[in-house]
């Protein structure tokens, strides 16, 4: 990548200060996203997603804090960005989908005046042209006869129908980055497949980077271009999405993948990995994934570091897998 | 929508009956109003022709019969001690006890819910402790110490203030209010506040309750992530959530705020409603406690229905539900 990349997460940390203790929720995240390229997140419920999401937003609220790390959004750092720089950003440059759609959307305002009031934030026009962009996006996420649903409240509208609504808002101002959060989790399958569809054309299009975020491995192999696997707050390994998913090289996304490494597990949910993550309360010293993998010696007493593999890769394991000739 | 009103009128009307039962029953059974209109030296045969003529020999259904024959008629009886009709003596002092009321109602929101709303915002801060303790204080101290208290400061002690009676009034579409002078407004205050502290408390716990709860909705975090200002966030966003529970505890207390008033208007000389209630009393003036009683039951009995359907305008959920029933 030559080119300045949209979005760089160098070394990422946000912890929750509670009662209980510190929640290292994420714990030293790296990644990039170039311009029009698609990085899929991808980790267990509690690997720190959303938490990573809502860090480059500054949108983690108390007792949560970014405690270390840089967010270079086009090589402006933004953790430490003041307030108001932050919303300048957020909306108009960098946009989220949240992964619950039933929750997004104010349940005592039309949708209008939430798209409306989306532009109005940062571009001086008239409503009219505000409603019109409004009515585009709608329909640009296949929202039929937008013209009517503009005036309908949330409830009026189903969960795969408000996330598109939501979809439709983050496109709103044309955002050079986009980070969402399962959207389509909510969504049936053809829905999801006309979404991806859309999505990537216009990241295409338009140069929208975009950070996706899910559970499932089958959407990332055919959406993204880069995939980040997390563990426990931290990314254990990254790379092309068809060298991670040919030839994973971590246990973890090994496992993640199941038995049959290969693109033919489309539309298969991610396999389950026996035992449970480590309390992030309490994590251990060395390896986070040491009680789960079959691969552990002592040396994984010891943190791995997150090291640069051939190709583009990059891994966090003392003893990674070699990927078998297929 | 029409359905719901219409169900709510035929409850409406039920519950008229019943009070009316009740109220006339208890002031029935309470005292004899004959020693209070027969003179000391009347003889027996005078006595007997006024207890006819008020139809006080009949047994009680017959009486409550009348009563409410006479009532549908808009005749609650002539007040014993004025010897003018009681709905016309309760008319007449009405929009003294409404200024009051709707002054105190306009002290408690304008001040309660940005204080509510802070106090939500920043729970932890010294100054939500503040008005939190405050709010505390106006829930328990009792409205007639206050009353008295403020009496005692503002008027006798600094002397910056009126402490009896409304002050001069003016006119308004044939209403007198006192608002619109300088002297009525002066006579205003304090009563207002007085019967404004209770309600005022509630309004920001009752915000402060929303603002807590609603801070912490995904649809705020979302608002944020579109880069509102937190202007907007707070004064739309927030506000359209938080005014529904307190609209609609305000909208059924506001009956409860005339009702109160009775107390406040005593303390300050009010010449409202209230004030003509506790006269009442104290001359065992039967129809017009009887009057007084069953026009706040109705008062309270519309303002339920008033927020039912203003509840409906302002969650649009509620709404749909009502379409669909
Ligand atoms: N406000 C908070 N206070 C304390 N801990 C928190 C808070 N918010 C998140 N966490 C912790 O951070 C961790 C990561 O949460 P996050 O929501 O990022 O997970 P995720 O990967 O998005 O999971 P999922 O797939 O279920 O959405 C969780 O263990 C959670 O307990
Ligand atoms: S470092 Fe050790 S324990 Fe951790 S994933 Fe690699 S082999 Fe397994
Ligand atoms: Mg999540």
């Amino acid at each position: 990548m030559s080119d300045q990349a949209t979005l760089e997460v160098r070394n990422l940390q946000t912890h929750f200060f509670t009662k209980a203790g510190v929640v290292k929720a994420v714990n030293d995240v790296s990644f990039s996203v170039g311009k029009g390229k698609i990085l899929g997140l991808v980790g267990e419920s509690g690997s720190g997603k959303t938490v990573t999401g809502f860090s480059i937003l500054g949108l983690v609220d108390e007792p949560g804090r970014v405690v270390g790390g840089e967010i270079l959004y086009r090589g402006e750092n933004l953790v430490g960005a003041s307030q108001e720089r932050m919303r300048q950003l957020r909306g108009n440059n960098v946009a989220m989908i949240f992964q619950d759609p039933m929750m997004t959307l104010n349940p005592v305002l039309r949708i209008d005046t939430q798209m409306i009031e989306a532009i109005k934030a940062h571009h001086k026009v008239t409503d009219d042209e505000a409603r019109q962009r409004a009515r585009d996006a709608l329909g640009q996420v296949g929202i039929p006869s937008p013209d009517e649903r503009l005036k309908s409240y949330p409830h009026q509208f189903s969960g795969g129908m408000r996330q598109r609504v939501a979809i439709a808002i983050a496109l709103l101002n044309k955002p050079d980055l986009i980070v969402a959060d399962e959207p389509t989790t909510a969504l049936d399958v053809t829905i999801q497949g006309q979404i991806l569809y859309e999505v990537q054309k216009l990241c295409a299009e338009t140069g929208t980077a975009m950070i996706w975020i899910t559970h499932d491995l089958s959407v990332v192999a055919g959406l993204a271009d880069e995939v980040a696997v997390m563990y426990a707050g931290r990314v254990v390994e990254a790379g092309k999405v068809d060298d991670v998913l040919d030839a994973p090289m971590h246990p973890y996304t090994a496992g993640l993948i199941g038995s049959v490494p290969s693109r033919n597990a489309r539309g298969k949910r991610l396999h389950q990995i026996p035992g449970m993550t480590p309390s992030l309360l309490n994590l251990p010293e060395g390896c986070a994934f040491a009680a789960r993998c079959n691969y552990a010696t002592a040396a994984c007493e010891q943190p791995p570091a997150l090291e640069n593999a051939a190709g583009a890769r990059q891994i966090r394991c003392h003893h990674p897998l070699v990927a078998e000739a297929v | 929508m029409t359905v719901f009103v219409i169900r709510r009128l035929l409850q409406a009307a039920l519950v008229m009956i019943i009070m009316s039962l009740l109220v006339f029953g208890g002031v029935f059974l309470v005292g004899d109003p004959v020693e209070m209109l027969v003179a000391d030296d009347a003889d027996q045969a005078e006595r007997q022709a006024i207890i006819k003529s008020m139809g006080l020999d009949l047994p009680f259904y017959m009486q409550y019969l009348r009563f409410i024959g006479n009532a549908l008629q808009g005749d609650m009886g002539n007040s014993f001690v004025f010897q003018e009709p009681a709905m016309e003596l309760i008319l007449e002092r009405m929009p003294a006890t409404f200024e009051l009321a709707i002054a105190a109602l306009l002290i408690a929101v304008v001040i309660g819910i940005p204080l509510g709303i802070y106090a939500g915002l920043k729970a932890d801060s010294w100054m939500s402790k503040t008005i939190m303790t405050a709010s505390i204080l106006g829930f328990s101290v009792p409205t007639f110490w206050v009353g008295i208290m403020m009496i005692l400061f503002f008027a006798v002690i600094l002397g910056w203030l009126p402490s009896t009676g409304r002050g001069d009034t003016v006119e308004l579409f044939g209403i007198p209010v006192s608002f619109l002078t300088l002297d009525g407004l002066q006579h205003l205050i304090l009563p207002a506040v007085n019967l404004a502290l209770f309600k005022l408390s509630m309004v920001i716990r009752l915000a402060r309750a929303g603002t807590r709860e609603v801070v912490h909705q995904d649809y705020i975090k979302f608002a944020r992530a579109k880069g509102l200002s937190t202007g907007r966030i707070i004064g739309v966003h927030l506000f359209k959530n938080i005014m529904i529970p307190v609209v609609t505890v305000l909208g059924l207390e506001f009956g409860g705020l005339i009702a109160f008033s009775v107390v406040t208007e005593t303390v300050f000389a009010w010449p409202g409603m209230g004030k003509l209630l506790i006269d009442s009393i104290g001359f065992l003036d039967r129809p017009v406690i009887v009057a007084y009683l069953l026009f706040v039951v109705g008062l309270f009995v519309f303002i339920n229905l008033v927020v039912d359907v203003l509840y409906s305008v302002l969650d649009p959920r509620v709404r749909l539900q009502e379409v669909k029933s």
